[in-house]
């Protein structure tokens, strides 16, 4: 990390900048990615149009299943496609591309193409968008052998997953979050990887392990200040990549602690939370100190009304209080 | 929409061509149906009788490296791309040494090396993947078209449109080949689709819509030339409609009561292979060469079964592979 800072929308702009300069595989597709119409929807590919021509980075019609089709056939030619879905809701309309042929081309060919694709995209609740711009969907994905998904916490990382997924041989989701474009942070060195699969312990802590990604870890960060308050010492992990996600740092951090509350901003029922509390369980059944705990949203649509939608969201106190409930049988 | 006329111009070389890949296909296709009919294989099949000449003529008017994208009635097409033979009879019967290691089976054929990049089991869905290889050859410069083959039942999906749609306006270099062969699993043409004639849709994407008769040879041949030249030439797709009829069922074994006996019969006749013979030896291609392509072709079959019989089954460990780059944990 450099001195310098950098916004997350500033970090990914720049990674797809020096991607695109060092490998002319690399292309961008999505609704208005080009400069002609705005440079993205949040700016993110601002100037790649221009530097780059409109061959490169090309703005589509509304067509997500056509965005996500091509950038499968043009990555099975050994292009790096960097498709954009503008928001992850309308990547149903693509699940078909994704989950039976990006995810499944490797397998199915026996190895002879694969789909070394990354799809950008943006979701989150709590800026009024309502039950069909807002969504989590990242354990849909998670359940799909072949495919990879990721999300940043921050600009540097946001900077290091994009390089590292458009690196990568097979097909990579970057779930971008909606309240993190204007966040600033150290600004990613060129060049800078993240690798999947590698979770980042960013507090250290004996007490209690909290385990998040995206939108979570500045969320358990403040619960961790709060925790340390009352003399409880959280260790943070971001997770980075969901899926394959690092159950070795997991474990390791649990293993110490004997406590663990995962948090995650998509519903409960279902989440990623449940795969990672039930390997957790499977582990390390016999060392933890209780159950393991999850704080996540309320499962209904993500509502509009900003009580209801305060009602959906999981809070920092929610955090707090499944930590607290966690070490409450202190050893 | 413009028909293109039937004309005898088809060279004795092309006719030689088109009747080798189309006999192939044949006695493939029943060489494979004996063989599940007696049991010595046990799979999904999906036959291709009433479709060997489209798949003859049009893959006769590609090279080698063009892309095609089939879907699970398929095999007539990867035979007429080029796939050996006992690679794709192994992989119908699931061997190791089959295109994909018996990973993909016959509704998942992929050889790249003849350009076969994906065959897919979902209806439709190979459209846009299609207009991918075609803006890879375009933004790399290449002079290589990419055909998605489809049915009928294909032009009713969403994925249809909104490919369609892209490739025209990009002016992608690629082929929509639509087999017409009046049935969707089993609804009639006129059952499920608005239009009587596929190519008609081309209108709404602004881009040429041909329609050709599969079971001749020189109409289709001339009207994929004509579909690639334009491609290669960078003035955008083409929907060419080929029409024929589904002779056999779905899928292997299943019900085809619903199909009136005086269709069926009538497409037939037209489709006879005898007929094909004929027709190919009045273009200067004598008995003794139609012979010899009979007899190379049957030696390939009965060549690729032995293959594929003595070949072995994968080794359960290989499920690890190919899901990613790297193998995954026992």
């Amino acid at each position: 990390m450099s001195a310098e800072k950098m916004s997350f929308a500033q970090a990914l702009n720049a990674a797809l900048d020096d991607a695109m300069a060092d490998d002319e595989n690399v292309i961008m597709l999505g609704e208005d990615v080009a400069d002609e119409q705005g440079g993205g929807v949040f700016k993110v590919s601002k100037g790649l149009s221009d530097k780059y021509g409109t061959k490169r980075v090309r703005s589509t019609p509304i067509s997500e299943q056509a965005i996500i089709g091509a950038a499968v056939g043009a990555a099975i030619t050994g292009m790096r496609p960097v498709a954009e879905i503008m928001l992850m809701n309308f990547i149903t309309v693509a699940m078909d591309q994704l989950v039976n042929h990006a995810a499944k081309l490797r397998f199915m060919s026996g190895g002879q193409t694969n789909v070394p694709l990354v799809v950008r995209t943006t979701t989150g609740a709590g800026v009024g968008f309502g039950g069909q711009h807002s969504d989590m969907l990242e354990a849909w994905f998670a359940h799909v052998p072949g495919i990879k998904i990721a999300t940043a916490s921050n600009p540097a990382d946001a900077y290091g997953l994009m390089r590292s997924a458009i690196d990568d041989e097979d097909p990579t989701i970057l779930i971008e979050n909606i309240t993190h474009y204007g966040m600033t942070g150290p600004a990613a060195k060129p060049g800078y990887r993240v690798p999947l699969g590698k979770a980042a312990i960013v507090r250290e802590g004996g007490d209690v392990t909290l385990i998040t990604y995206g939108r979570g870890v500045g969320d358990c960060l403040k619960a961790a200040g709060q925790l340390a308050d009352e003399g409880i010492e959280a260790e943070v992990i971001d997770l980075r990549t969901v899926s394959p996600w690092d159950e070795e740092a997991v474990l390791s951090s649990v293993a110490k602690t004997k406590r663990a509350v995962i948090v995650h901003e998509a519903v409960r029922p279902f989440g990623a939370g449940a795969e990672i509390s039930s390997r957790i369980h499977e582990e390390l059944f016999g060392e933890l100190a209780g159950p393991v705990q999850r704080v996540a949203s309320y499962p209904s649509p993500v509502p509009f009304a900003k009580p209801l939608e305060t009602a959906f969201l999981y809070s920092v106190a929610d955090i707090v209080h499944a930590a607290q409930q966690a070490t409450e049988k202190k050893v | 929409m413009n028909k293109p006329a039937s004309s005898p111009s088809l060279s004795p070389d092309m006719a030689r061509t088109i009747y080798r890949k189309a006999y192939l296909i044949n006695r493939t296709d029943e060489r494979f149906r004996a063989m599940l009919t007696n049991g010595e294989l046990a799979v999904a099949y999906y036959p291709v009788r009433g479709h060997e000449v489209i798949a003859a003529a049009a893959m006769a008017a590609l090279e080698t490296e063009d892309y095609l994208v089939t879907t699970y009635r398929g095999l007539h097409d990867a035979l007429a791309k080029g796939i050996p033979s006992r690679l794709l009879w192994a992989e119908f019967a699931g061997k190791r040494t089959g295109t994909c290691k018996g990973k993909g089976g016959p509704m998942h054929i992929t050889h790249p090396e003849t350009g076969v990049m994906v065959t897919t089991g979902i209806v439709g869905s190979g459209i846009p993947i299609a207009n991918g290889l075609a803006m890879s050859s375009q933004i790399r410069g290449e002079n290589r078209v990419a055909v998605a083959s489809f049915g009928d039942g294909a032009s009713n999906i969403g994925a249809f449109h909104e490919a369609l749609n892209m490739a025209s306006v990009w002016k992608l270099p690629v082929i929509f080949l639509c087999q017409n062969n009046q049935y969707a699993e089993h609804t009639t043409l006129a059952a499920g689709t608005s239009v009587s004639s596929i190519a008609e849709r081309a209108a709404g994407y602004g881009m040429p819509g041909v329609s050709c008769d599969g079971l001749d040879p020189a109409s289709v041949y001339e009207a994929m030339s004509e579909a690639v030249s334009r491609a290669r030439a960078g003035d955008g797709p083409t929907l060419l409609e080929a029409r024929t009829f589904r002779l056999l069922g779905h899928i292997f074994g299943a019900d085809y009561s619903y199909v009136p006996k005086e269709d069926l019969s009538a497409a037939e006749e037209r489709a006879s292979m005898a007929k094909l013979r004929q027709w190919i030896s009045e273009r200067q291609v004598s008995e003794a060469e139609l012979t010899q392509i009979e007899q190379e072709a049957d030696a390939e079959i009965e060549e690729a079964v032995a293959f594929a019989l003595e070949s072995e089954l994968p080794d359960p460990d290989e499920i690890r592979f190919d899901i990613y780059e790297t193998e995954q944990a026992a």
